[in-house]
C-alpha cells in the first residue's frame, strides 16, 4: 500500500519539475497573477537580462491596488506615481502578451476576485502571485500563495519558483454554524485561537462540515486569511460545490477536457490516515459574530464582549496591546457594542464577492445609514458590480445611503484616494487591522459583511443577530 | 547578472549600529516601478535636508567617498522591513560590498540575488577595516571572491567565509533565474508530461 497522502502533498508532488539533493524543488507554476505593485521591477528585470515570460498564456494581469474606484475613473488616475504603475502594468502586459484586464474593462477587479470569476483559478492547481492574499484560490483545493518581486520575474521567466515543502496543518471546524455567523468569523476566530504566527511554516487544510457546508465565496474569505494566521497557504478539498462553481466559466475546460479534469478533482482530498504535523479543531456551534479591537488579526473577540486588559496577556503582548489601545482610542472594559463608528468599508478580497453583497443587503434592505456616517460598498470585480445592480442590491445600498463604487482594493489599504483620516474609526470587511494600513492614524476593526451594514444602520458596532 | 570580479574600490565608513532597510530606502520610494535609478534615495532621510539640499557631513556626500564602492558599517546591517529596494539603491549607488560583524537574514540573502557581496568579519578585524576606510580616496581595499579575501589599503590581507554555492552564482554571474534556466530540460519534459496529464491546463 503507498503512505497515505493530504491534499498539500498530492497537489506538491504533482508538480515538483526537479528536485535538488538538499531537498530544494522546482515547483511548476500554473497560474500567475500579476497586479501593478510588485510586478514592475520583475518585468524590467526581464528586458534587462532579455528575458520573455515563458508562458503568457498562464499569466494574467489585471490593475487594482492604485486604480481609484470613483465613478469618474475613466478621466484617469491623478496621483502621478499610482498612474505611473498602472500604465507601467498597461505596457508591460501588452508587450509581453499576457492577458490582461485593463481599468476599462468591465472583468477588471482585485485580482483574487478576478482570477476564480473567469475560471482561471481550479482545482489542484499551483497559484502564485506578488501579493500575499493570494492565499484566497486555496478555496478551489489549489495550492495558492504570495510571493516576491525577485520570484515573480522567476516565475515569469521559468514558470517555477524555488521552493522546499511546508509542514501539514488540518483546522476541522465540526457541526454547524449558528444564525448570523459567517465565513469571516470562521477565519478570524481561527487566527483569534492560534495567533498570527500559529500557521508559519505550514499550509492549511480547512475541513469539516461547517466548510464543507460553505459556499464557494465563503471558502474563499477563510482562505484568504490563511495568511494572517502565518500559513503559507490555506486549502479547501474540491467538491461538487467547486465543480458547479467552476463549471461553465471562460476558462475552464469544456465538453471531453471537462469530464477528464472533473475526474482527475475527484481525487484530490486527504487520504485516510493521512499525517498532519499540527491539527485544530473547533466546534461550529462556539463560533460567534466576532469583531478586532486591536491591530493585529488575531485581536479578536465575540461581539458580546469587553476590550481586554492588557494585564491579561503575557509576554510582549502586553506592551502590544496597551500600544495598540492607545492606537485605537479604546479602553479596558469598554463593551464592543459601545464602539461608535465613522465609516463603514463593505469590499476587498475576502469579502467583495456577489454573496458579501447580498448579505449586507439583506440587513440594509429598508433602513438608513446613521446620520453623519460615510459608507461606501466597492465591489470585487465590474461583473461583481453588474451582478449586484441586477438583483437590484445596487439599490437597497444607495437608498440606504451607500456609495456604490467601482471595483478595486480601495479602501482595504491607504495606496489610492479612499483613505481613513486621523483618527477615523471604520467597520471593515478587509483583512488587516494593523496601524496607517487604512490611512495614517485610521483605526480599523475586522468584521463581517452583516456585521458591517448592521454597524452602518446603528452607528456602533453591533452583534447582527439581534437585527435577523 | 554581471560575473563578480576582483577589483578595488573605495570605502566609505559608517559606523552606525542597526542600520535598517528604512534608512537604506524610505518607504516614500516603494511607490516605484523600476529597481534601478534608486541609488539616488539611498539612505535619503540621512543624506539629504528637508529641502533637497546635501547634509555636508554625511559620508556618502564628501567628496572622498562619492565613489565609494564599499560599505564598513557597524553591526547587524540591513535589520527590519524586507524589502527587496534596500538592495536595488546600494547598488544602484555603485556599491558591491558590505563589510560587517553581522546582517539582517533577508538583507543578506538578498544582497546575493542582486549581485553584492555582504562579507561577515571579527570585530577586531572590521575595526582595522573602518580605521583604513577613514582613510578616504586614496585608501583602495581589493575585494578577492575567488581568494575569499579582502586587502586593506596598506597590505593586510583578511580571510572571509563564504556559502560555496552563493561563490559560485556570484563568480559566474548566475542568478536564480539563470540556475534554473539550467534546468530548462527538466521544465520541458514536465510540461509535456503535462500536456497529457492534464490537459485542460
Ligand atoms: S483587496 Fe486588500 S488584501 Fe486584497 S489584494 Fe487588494 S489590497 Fe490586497
Amino acid at each position: 500500500m503507498t503512505t497515505p497522502k493530504t491534499l498539500y502533498d498530492k497537489i506538491w508532488d504533482a508538480h515538483v519539475a526537479h528536485e535538488a539533493d538538499d531537498g530544494t524543488c522546482l515547483l511548476y507554476i500554473d497560474r500567475h497573477l500579476v497586479h501593478e505593485v510588485t510586478s514592475p521591477q520583475a518585468f524590467e528585470g526581464l528586458r534587462l537580462a532579455g528575458r520573455n515570460v515563458r508562458a503568457p498564456e498562464k499569466t494574467i494581469a489585471v490593475p487594482d491596488h492604485n486604480v481609484p474606484t470613483t465613478i469618474d475613473r475613466e478621466s484617469g488616475i491623478d496621483n502621478e506615481e499610482s498612474r505611473i504603475q498602472v500604465e507601467a502594468l498597461d505596457k508591460n502586459a501588452r508587450d509581453f502578451g499576457v492577458h490582461y484586464y485593463p481599468v476599462s474593462d468591465i472583468r477588471q477587479g482585485i485580482v483574487h476576485i478576478v482570477g476564480p470569476e473567469q475560471g482561471w483559478t481550479l482545482p489542484g492547481m499551483t497559484v502564485v502571485c506578488g501579493d500575499s492574499h493570494t492565499a484566497t484560490h486555496g478555496a478551489f483545493g489549489a495550492l495558492a500563495h504570495g510571493i516576491g518581486t525577485s520570484e515573480v520575474e522567476h516565475v515569469l521567466a521559468t514558470q517555477t519558483l524555488i521552493q522546499k515543502k511546508s509542514k501539514n496543518m488540518k483546522v476541522e471546524i465540526k457541526g454547524k454554524l449558528r444564525p448570523g455567523v459567517t465565513a469571516k468569523d470562521i477565519t478570524l476566530s481561527v487566527i483569534g485561537a492560534t495567533g498570527t504566527a500559529g500557521g508559519t511554516g505550514y499550509v492549511i487544510e480547512y475541513c469539516g462540515e461547517a466548510i464543507r457546508d460553505l459556499s464557494m465565496e465563503g471558502r474563499m474569505t477563510v482562505c484568504n486569511m490563511a495568511i494572517e494566521g502565518g500559513a503559507r497557504a490555506g486549502l479547501i478539498a474540491p467538491d461538487e460545490k467547486t465543480f458547479e462553481y467552476c463549471k461553465g466559466r471562460p476558462h475552464a475546460p469544456k465538453g471531453a477536457a471537462w469530464e477528464q479534469a472533473v475526474e482527475y478533482w475527484k481525487s484530490l482530498f486527504t487520504d485516510e490516515g493521512a499525517h498532519f504535523d499540527k491539527v485544530i479543531e473547533i466546534d461550529g456551534e462556539d463560533i460567534a459574530p466576532v469583531v478586532t479591537w486591536g491591530t493585529s488579526p488575531e485581536d479578536v473577540l465575540p461581539i458580546t464582549d469587553s476590550v481586554p486588559a492588557p494585564e491579561s496577556f503575557q509576554g510582549g503582548k502586553v506592551e502590544a496591546v496597551k500600544r495598540s489601545l492607545d492606537y485605537m482610542g479604546l479602553s479596558a472594559g469598554q463593551k464592543l457594542t459601545d464602539i461608535k463608528i465613522d465609516t463603514v468599508f463593505i469590499g476587498s478580497c475576502t469579502n467583495g464577492r456577489i454573496e458579501d453583497l447580498r448579505a449586507a443587503a439583506k440587513i440594509l434592505e429598508g433602513k438608513k445609514v446613521k446620520d453623519g456616517m460615510r459608507a461606501m460598498v466597492v465591489p470585487g470585480s465590474g461583473l461583481v458590480r453588474a451582478q449586484a445592480e441586477e438583483e437590484g442590491l445596487a439599490d437597497i445600498f444607495k437608498d440606504a445611503g451607500f456609495e456604490w463604487r467601482l471595483a478595486g482594493c480601495s479602501m482595504c489599504l491607504a495606496m489610492n484616494p479612499d483613505q481613513l483620516s486621523e483618527g477615523e474609526r471604520c467597520a471593515s470587511t478587509s483583512n488587516r487591522n494593523f496601524e496607517g494600513r487604512q490611512g495614517y492614524k485610521g483605526r480599523t476593526h475586522l468584521v463581517s459583511p452583516a456585521m458591517a451594514a448592521a454597524a452602518a444602520v446603528t452607528g456602533y458596532l453591533t452583534d447582527v443577530r439581534e437585527m435577523i | 547578472m554581471d560575473k563578480f570580479e576582483k577589483f578595488s574600490g573605495i570605502a566609505a565608513p559608517m559606523p552606525l549600529v542597526n542600520i535598517d532597510t528604512d534608512m537604506i530606502i524610505p518607504k516614500q520610494f516603494l511607490k516605484t516601478i523600476k529597481r534601478s535609478g534608486l541609488g539616488v534615495n539611498a539612505f535619503a532621510e540621512m543624506r539629504y535636508n528637508s529641502d533637497g539640499s546635501e547634509v555636508g557631513d554625511f559620508v556618502l556626500n564628501k567628496s572622498a567617498y562619492r565613489e565609494a564602492s564599499i560599505l564598513v558599517a557597524g553591526d547587524n546591517f540591513g535589520c527590519g522591513s524586507s524589502r527587496e529596494h534596500a538592495p536595488w539603491a546600494l547598488s544602484d549607488f555603485g556599491i558591491k560590498v558590505v563589510v560587517s560583524t553581522s546582517f539582517a537574514d533577508i538583507f543578506f540573502n538578498n544582497c546575493f540575488k542582486n549581485g553584492m557581496l555582504p562579507i561577515i568579519l571579527p570585530e577586531e578585524q572590521v575595526e582595522i577595516l573602518m580605521n583604513d576606510a577613514e582613510k578616504g580616496s586614496n585608501a583602495r581595499m581589493e575585494v578577492d571572491l575567488e581568494a575569499q579575501t579582502i586587502t586593506s589599503s596598506d597590505g593586510s590581507v583578511f580571510s572571509f567565509d563564504v556559502d560555496p554555492f552563493k561563490k559560485h552564482c556570484l563568480l559566474n554571474g548566475l542568478d536564480d533565474i539563470g540556475l534554473t534556466m539550467e534546468k530548462s530540460s527538466s521544465i520541458e519534459a514536465f510540461e509535456k508530461k503535462l500536456e497529457i496529464e492534464r490537459p485542460w491546463l
